[in-house]
């Protein structure tokens, strides 16, 4: 596999997020901090002034590109790291697209988990407890569809992870 | 990390806090002649916008130039954390770029995987076959190297505290110097092999040369602080890369527990050999030894500058909030990307392991820059990172990495 399919991946899995990243947490180091620190930023907030706090709407959006990077990059930087290497995707009668469809459900539960965050910090700030329910089961729902969808494919494509290292 | 005085009502505020500032240093003089003149004239307000902040940081000289005088005390926790958002992220850049470099390189070039022999310093051998004996040569190891670190620190701050300075200039230039040229020769035959570049030895000579010298000049003299910063790191990285390649597996993961433990008590205990450094320091005030330590703002001084495996990590962060800049030190570095390394070269290509590390490294790290802000004094800055690392390299290892590949290869993402 060539490095085109691995840029090319990377870019179609993380463009957008690296793109909301730059233009819009970047310039700010107090939004970097939360974006790491994410939860662990309670102690942050309490000392956090009314005056210049970053809003509530704030949070929920950076700590959502924290959770959704950080959950896009551990399902999807193993295959990334593996399309670098030897191998023949599909040679076993599977998909050959196997990595661009990684690429792009990766793509997709990335900005999932930006706007699950948004609205489930919102449910929570306007303690409307339906909104989090919702959340939850939209976000159940789609790891079942994912589930289903898998198990329709038969030993899916890792064949070219039998050929590398 | 100096601090420029607009007004005399800031200097009981910058005694009080930066322990490590000196008052006759030239730097403050030249710095205090070439400060633009509108920088005395900021009022208030200006100071909380982020503009009238870059506008300061961007002084031509690098300086971190201080806030106009008269800040009501309500708005000190504001800016704390404002400073301490930004500390964060003059932090963050370094210390991941050191582990970029000791990743990449790890993943790319074999010869730092490959094992060829061990240290002086951890005689035992870890070719054992049960696996209690194993241990117990890890453990013994452990205690060989730490007995080691704490004998030459000790060393260190005697000499330091019988003003020894030739010996100690002259100790950490002779080890900067093998850093430079024999670590980078070594370095760049490897990379080469790798990508089976070929390279005629007057090439070779002529970059290792250059590298050598530059790097000679600014970390022990005086140059761009960029330049100094990129020294600093490469070096780190440098001796990061030979730890990685030279401890054997348990022998280095009992080391990282072992030594944050050291650091926590060097720094925090009254007679920690790092806190008596620190002290000394600031009774003659004078900067400890700086370019021993990673600083994010300019300091000019004549002074000693070193990587020394016997100098690690004390967080040298006397905090003050008009500071531009924070310290860390080089130890701190060489540590943190030992165990990403670690993580990096032990997965069988597994990249989860390494992430989850550095991101455990990274909060560690966002964490006791805090407390800093909290406590400030001088924090050791190895336990609590080293500690997430641990946990997060364990963990990750053996119940999140199966889990994860399984998910991979069925395409199913939670």
């Amino acid at each position: 596999m060539t490095a085109a399919v691995f840029f090319g991946c990377a870019f179609i899995a993380f463009g957008p997020a690296l793109a909301l990243y730059v233009f819009t947490i970047a310039t700010d180091p107090l939004r970097v901090t939360f974006l790491i620190a994410g939860r662990a930023s309670e102690g942050l907030k309490s000392i956090n002034p009314e005056e210049t706090a970053p809003s509530m709407r704030l949070l929920a959006y950076v700590s959502g590109l924290g959770f959704g990077i950080t959950s896009g990059v551990f399902s999807f930087v193993n295959p990334l790291f593996d399309s670098l290497g030897p191998g023949t995707v599909g040679i076993h009668g599977d998909s050959p697209q196997f990595f661009l469809n990684s690429a792009f459900m990766t793509l997709v539960i990335i900005l999932l988990h930006v706007f699950w965050g948004i609205v489930f910090f919102d449910g929570c700030e306007k303690k409307k407890w339906y909104i989090l329910l919702m959340v939850l089961l939209t976000h159940l729902l789609v790891s079942t569809q994912y589930y289903s969808a898998s198990l329709h494919l038969t030993s899916s494509g890792l064949a070219a992870s039998v050929f590398t290292d | 990390m100096l601090t420029f005085m607009a007004s005399d009502s800031e200097e009981e505020v910058c005694d009080e806090r930066t322990s490590l500032m000196s008052a006759e240093s030239p730097t403050s003089r030249s710095c205090q002649e070439g400060r633009p003149g509108p920088e005395d004239g900021e009022n208030m307000a200006q100071w909380r916008s982020q503009d009238s902040e870059e506008d300061c940081e961007e002084d031509p000289d690098g300086y971190a130039c201080s806030r106009g005088p008269g800040r009501p005390p309500g708005l000190e926790e504001e800016l704390t954390l404002k400073y301490g958002a930004k500390h964060v992220i003059m932090l963050f850049v370094p210390v991941t770029l050191c582990m970029i470099v000791v990743v990449a390189t790890i993943k790319s070039v074999r010869f730092y995987t490959e094992k060829n022999g061990q240290l002086i310093y951890t005689p035992f051998t870890e070719d054992t076959p049960s696996v209690g004996q194993r241990l117990l040569n890890s453990v013994l190891n452990t205690l060989i190297m730490i007995s080691v670190i704490v004998v030459m620190t000790i060393f260190l701050v005697v000499l330091y505290k019988y003003r020894c300075y030739k010996f100690i200039h002259g100790w950490l230039i002779l080890s900067s110097l093998m850093l430079l040229f024999l670590f980078t020769y070594i370095y760049l035959g490897e990379v080469l092999k790798t990508y089976n570049v070929a390279m005629d030895y007057p090439t070779l000579f002529l970059a290792v040369w250059n590298f050598g010298a530059v790097g000679m000049v600014c970390i022990h003299w005086k140059g761009p602080l960029v330049l100094q910063q990129a020294y600093l790191i490469m070096i780190s990285a440098l001796m990061a890369l030979v730890f990685i390649k030279y401890l054997p597996e348990w022998s280095a993961w009992v080391i990282l527990g072992a030594i944050s433990v050291y650091d926590l008590v060097a720094v925090l205990c009254p007679k920690g050999p790092l806190r008596m450094l620190v002290e000394t320091a600031q009774e003659r005030n004078e900067p400890i030894f700086p370019a021993l330590i990673y600083s994010s703002a300019m300091v000019w001084t004549v002074g000693m500058a070193k990587l020394d495996p016997s100098s690690q990590g004390a967080l040298q962060l006397p905090y003050d909030p008009e500071m531009g800049g924070v310290k860390l030190g080089l130890g701190d570095f060489i540590f943190y990307s030992v165990l990403v390394g670690k993580a990096a070269a032990a997965g069988n290509g597994d990249w989860n392991t390494t992430l989850a590390c550095f991101i455990a490294i990274l909060i560690g790290l966002c964490l006791t820059l805090l407390l800093l802000a909290v406590f400030k004094k001088a924090l050791p800055a190895l336990p609590i990172s080293i500690t997430f690392g641990l946990i997060f390299y364990f963990s990750t290892d053996n119940l999140v990495r199966p889990f994860m590949d399984t998910l991979a290869s069925h395409q199913l993402y939670i």
